[in-house]
């Protein structure tokens, strides 16, 4: 394996398509479609990721009420929907995994 | 808010993803090490690259003899999801000189933007923008890179980081995030769907799934959105 390759290669294919809508801004005009389906960019990347990590445990799905990235991620669910508090919500939900983790 | 406040105020508000990113980095370190790269390989895909899971399946093909081609292919698609978020910031950066939006576009992780688009929805008149983002990045930036070094340095010393569940700190954080912006049947649609749809792609390779998750979401909440808004168009007529 060259190094200096695999470096270089990666540099560029990881800043490219970071770059290029930025590069473009102002430049392009964007459709109305393709801004209102931007807009839902975060919930629907941030959603499945939360989904994978805290149901996804060594390539299964693990629902059990024993897991305790559920159970966190559930206190977290309720505390954000009620509090609308980052700093609230990443709290209970850490401590709520401290406690699932000693307990269960 | 003066730029030094705003660039640590984007720095504190990303603390606990950068909690979340210790182990990541240490393993990272240590993996890459022990797959058969040098130390300053290890240490400048971190610094050059900067693209947590990118890296992992890279240092992980590299330990599976595949050709650079396909480590360059993969990562490639691993990253594809950064477009969409660059995409998305576009409307933000329009003013801003080109330099600056590379510099961001270098930093533009997961994290960085889950928090900057947090921002945005709480205050879409912010001015200064940059000043938040670029403090949210360097803190990632230097905490992996850091991190990075440790792996390697004592990495093969701290068995089963992992196990600690740091992560958790980046489910809560991006949880803190997601559910308050749920404001309309749609964008609730988009998340639920989102949700389902990863589980049901999780083992496709190379997280093609969550590529595949983010069109179909958001395919769901464009078009509940829309029909909502004919709903409304009509009761009005």
């Amino acid at each position: 394996m060259n190094e200096a390759l695999l470096i270089a290669g990666m540099t560029l294919l990881t800043f490219g398509p970071r770059y290029l809508p930025l590069a473009l801004a102002g430049r392009v005009r964007i459709a109305p479609l393709l801004e209102q389906a931007l807009r839902f960019v975060p919930i629907a990347v941030l959603s499945a990721i939360i989904a994978q990590t805290t149901l996804v445990r060594d390539g299964q799905i693990d629902a059990n009420p024993g897991n305790p990235y559920l159970v966190a991620a559930l206190a977290a669910g309720v505390t954000a929907y009620w509090s609308r508090q980052l700093f609230a919500t990443v709290a209970v939900g850490l401590v709520v995994y401290g406690a699932a983790r000693w307990f269960l | 808010m003066t730029p030094v406040r705003l660039f640590l105020t984007g720095a504190r508000d990303t603390l606990p993803l950068i909690l979340a990113a210790i182990p990541f980095g240490i393993v990272y370190g240590a993996l890459a090490m022990s797959n058969g790269l040098s130390e300053w390989a290890t240490l400048a895909i971190s610094l050059f690259v900067f693209a947590g899971s990118a890296q992992f399946i890279a240092v992980t093909l590299v330990a599976s003899a595949a050709a650079l081609p396909v480590i360059l292919l993969t990562v490639f698609v691993v990253n594809l999801r950064h477009m969409l978020y660059a995409a998305s910031l576009m409307p933000w950066v329009s003013g801003l000189p080109q330099r600056l939006r590379a510099l961001m576009a270098f930093w533009l992780t997961d994290e960085t933007y889950a928090v900057v688009t947090n921002r945005i929805g709480k205050d879409p008149e912010l001015t200064g923008l940059p000043w938040y983002y670029c403090g949210s990045a360097l803190a990632m930036y230097g905490n992996w890179v850091f991190c990075t070094w440790l792996g390697i340095t004592v990495g093969q010393q701290l068995p089963s980081l992992t196990d600690w569940g740091l992560d958790v700190a980046m489910v809560v954080a991006f949880i803190g995030i997601v559910v308050p912006a749920l404001r309309n049947r749609a964008q609730w649609a988009c998340a639920l769907s989102a949700g389902t749809c990863a589980l049901l792609t999780h083992d496709w390779p190379h997280q093609s799934g969550l590529l595949f998750t983010a069109v179909v979401a958001i395919a769901i909440g464009v078009t509940l959105e829309r029909r909502a808004a004919n709903t409304a168009r009509e009761t009005l007529v």
